[in-house]
């Protein structure tokens, strides 16, 4: 589904072991062995079929509302004074944030594959939410894994998965967040491997998810490159998106790699600071290790035992990162920093009171860092940020925080 | 295969009865309680000992051994504290051979190379590593057959005749048949389909067979050692662990006798197997 990349490109992986560089592969357990090799071949025979990319096309302008708009955030760009920035409209997708694109995609496969039980890992509930739509539409029965504390401050997103028919199941493991989503569905998959699909929600996981969500979601970059060539007549010097797992930043940044003069940003949850376990910054602050499926790096200790870090955003807590991401990181084409809670906290009021658009949590944490750079921007350059999701499902966690009152 | 673990499943053969594997999580609830389990197993009739490697997400495990796996995480226990308890047990124990089992990433982060060298001298057998499937051999399972360490596979019902050569193709010491997909500590399934899957892979190896997932009582025991060359027990000697505790997870005074009263119920299953098969 992506343009042929040219050679030595930083696009051309991962490799027939689903390898970006040291990272990536197939971490599982046997029981899984069969089917993940079953939908490689699926996924390999759907890529290459016109009536798969028909049924996926169709879907997006009809249902998800594809393609999102670019928007000039004209106000914000005069209020920073420096570079022009752009906004890839993913929130206005149908279910709110990027994770739709994902979904559609994934569950067309299930159903070549003849799967008739969905399950899916949810944290802030936008991939749980997708999940269940796509699961109410293809009238298949649906599991969602929410850690218990995502459920408790997601609350809004917990009642729309019910509502649309999905079961929600409750995760007490741990702090009850998204890695102990993950685990539970990963056992359940093992358990029920003839019936079911798991419907990964990030670019992450065993080859081949990272690759099939990265081109599932890469419909963002190449909408908002052809976008901002008919706006501006150029590419964007700067390409900034929030990285938890990372399937909205890789769906964007992925059309951009071999753009030379295009700088990348991928933001990660600073959460409390870098200096205690408080965050989710597993680049900046983490090691290369194994989990769910993949090497990537990971917030770990010194025996390999997996922390549970912390962030404001339910979507971005999570102590790992997509291995497309480590390694784009490795090789030095993309930079990864972090957004402080406090930062992104603020980043979303400016952005609720200056545009008109309650942003997620989540994307509140690229615009925090845009709010950074884009002051030391010439007014001649141009910032496309990926505005992944809306903050509707946010709006009470923040309305405590603030001490906004009943 | 290392010498102690042929030797032990030929003598074993010799008996005219299968083995015996008993798993349970090193440092559960406690590095000296964990310890005088260890080696209070053989004593009580274990064959071959499954040393459980604590982790933080054991994505293939059921509530269970996740719970004994935190109690163990809780006390303190670390790879390097599993492969202590190992070097102690060998310390009277030259013949019951040990299996390490867990997952990748305290290896990976221990370091491959300082892992193997450091598992040999503590008298390990051999590894069986749940997120390591054939595809990804040489991460660990290459260097190991190298160090003269066993890599022991799990078949899986999943693992359909197509598959079954790959995942034979570098396993040695034994075959792990996992007798349903699903987590540790599920139900066990009807025992002529186990023996029809034993045969099944039989066919394919002439590794022994040893057959786990839902083993819990020593008729348990007799059933599946009736087909297979060896029956593994894990989440019962768990569970009988975890029920002998205090409120606060610490071990009592009927922590070892409970799991040796267990093993040598287990023991007295194997045991008939072969009898009640020939009747």
């Amino acid at each position: 589904m992506n343009e042929a990349p040219k050679l030595n490109s930083f696009r051309a992986g991962p490799d027939e072991e689903g390898r970006f560089g040291i990272f990536g592969g197939r971490f599982v357990a046997e029981t899984l062995m069969p089917l993940i090799l079953d939908l490689q071949d699926e996924w390999n025979k759907a890529k290459s079929d016109p009536a798969f990319k028909a049924d996926l096309d169709k879907l997006g302008a009809h249902y998800i509302g594809r393609p999102s708009p670019l928007y000039f955030a004209e106000r914000l760009t005069a209020e920073l004074g420096g570079a022009k920035i752009y906004f890839k409209r993913e929130e206005l997708n149908h279910t709110g944030s990027h994770k739709i694109n994902n979904c559609i995609g994934q569950i067309l496969l299930a159903k070549r594959m003849g799967k008739t039980r969905i399950i899916a890992e949810t944290g802030a509930g936008q991939h749980g939410v997708a999940s269940a739509t796509v699961a109410a539409r293809f009238g298949l029965p649906c599991v969602v894994y929410m850690g218990a504390t995502d459920v408790e401050r997601q609350a809004p997103n917990v009642f729309r998965m019910k509502l649309l028919g999905a079961e929600v199941k409750p995760v007490t493991a741990g702090h009850g967040t998204l890695k102990d989503a993950m685990n539970e569905a990963l056992r359940d998959w093992v358990t029920n491997v003839d019936s079911t699909y798991y419907l990964i929600g990030t670019a992450a996981g065993p080859h081949p998810y990272p690759e099939m969500v990265r081109d599932f979601q890469s419909v963002i970059g190449q909408e908002a490159k052809e976008q901002i060539l008919a706006a501006e007549g150029r590419l964007p010097d700067l390409v900034i998106a929030a990285v938890g797992g990372g399937s909205n930043a890789i769906g964007i940044f992925h059309p951009f790699l071999d753009d030379e003069g295009v700088k990348i940003v991928g933001v990660e949850a600073g959460g409390k600071g870098l200096e205690g376990d408080e965050h989710c910054a597993s680049i900046t602050a983490g090691s290369p290790g194994v989990l769910h499926g993949n090497r990537t790096y990971l917030l770990q200790d010194g025996d390999g035992q997996i922390k549970e870090g912390h962030s404001i955003s339910a979507g971005l807590d999570y102590p790992g990162i997509g291995p497309e991401h480590a390694w784009l990181n490795d090789v030095g084409r993309v930079e990864y920093v972090p957004i402080m809670d406090h930062e992104a906290l603020e980043a979303f009021q400016v952005l609720t009171k200056l545009e008109g658009i309650i942003p997620a949590l989540e994307p509140s944490h690229a615009l925090a860092e845009v709010i950074k750079r884009a002051p030391k921007m010439g007014k001649d350059e141009i910032i496309l940020m990926n505005l992944s999701g809306r903050g509707d499902k946010d709006i009470f966690t923040v309305g405590k925080i603030l001490g906004m009152g009943q | 295969m290392t010498a102690r673990m042929e030797k032990r499943f030929a003598d074993v053969a010799a008996e005219g009865r299968p083995v015996l594997v008993t798993y349970f999580m090193g440092g559960d609830p406690d590095f000296d309680t964990s310890l005088a389990i260890m080696k209070a197993l053989p004593k009580a009739g274990a064959d071959v000992i499954e040393l459980g490697m604590p982790f933080s997400d054991p994505m293939a495990d059921g509530p269970s051994i996740q719970l004994a796996g935190q109690r163990s995480l809780k006390g303190g226990q670390t790879l390097a504290k599993t492969l202590e308890l190992a070097r102690r047990f060998r310390g009277e124990d030259q013949h019951t051979p040990i299996v390490l089992m867990g997952y990748y990433n305290p290896i990976y982060i221990y370091g491959v190379d300082r892992f193997l060298t450091d598992a040999l001298e503590a008298g390990i057998d051999g590894l069986i590593v749940v997120d390591l499937p054939p595809e990804m051999d040489d991460e660990l399972c290459i260097p190991a057959l190298k160090r003269d360490i066993n890599f022991i596979r799990l078949a899986t019902p999943t693992t359909d005749d197509r598959r079954l050569p790959k995942v034979l193709e570098n396993t040695s010491g034994f075959v792990y048949y996992v007798s349903m997909t699903g987590i540790t500590g599920s139900a066990l399934p009807d025992p002529s389909l186990i023996a029809g899957a034993v045969q099944r892979i039989k066919s394919h190896t002439e590794l022994p067979v040893c057959v786990g997932f839902g083993v819990k009582t020593a008729e348990h025991a007799r059933a599946i050692g009736a087909s297979a060359d060896g029956v593994v027990v894990g989440t019962a000697i768990v569970n009988q662990i975890a029920s002998s505790l205090t409120e606060d997870g610490r071990a009592t005074d009927a922590t070892v006798p409970g799991v040796e009263a267990l093993v040598k119920g287990l023991s007295a299953g194997v045991r008939a197997a072969r009898l009640a098969a020939a009747e």
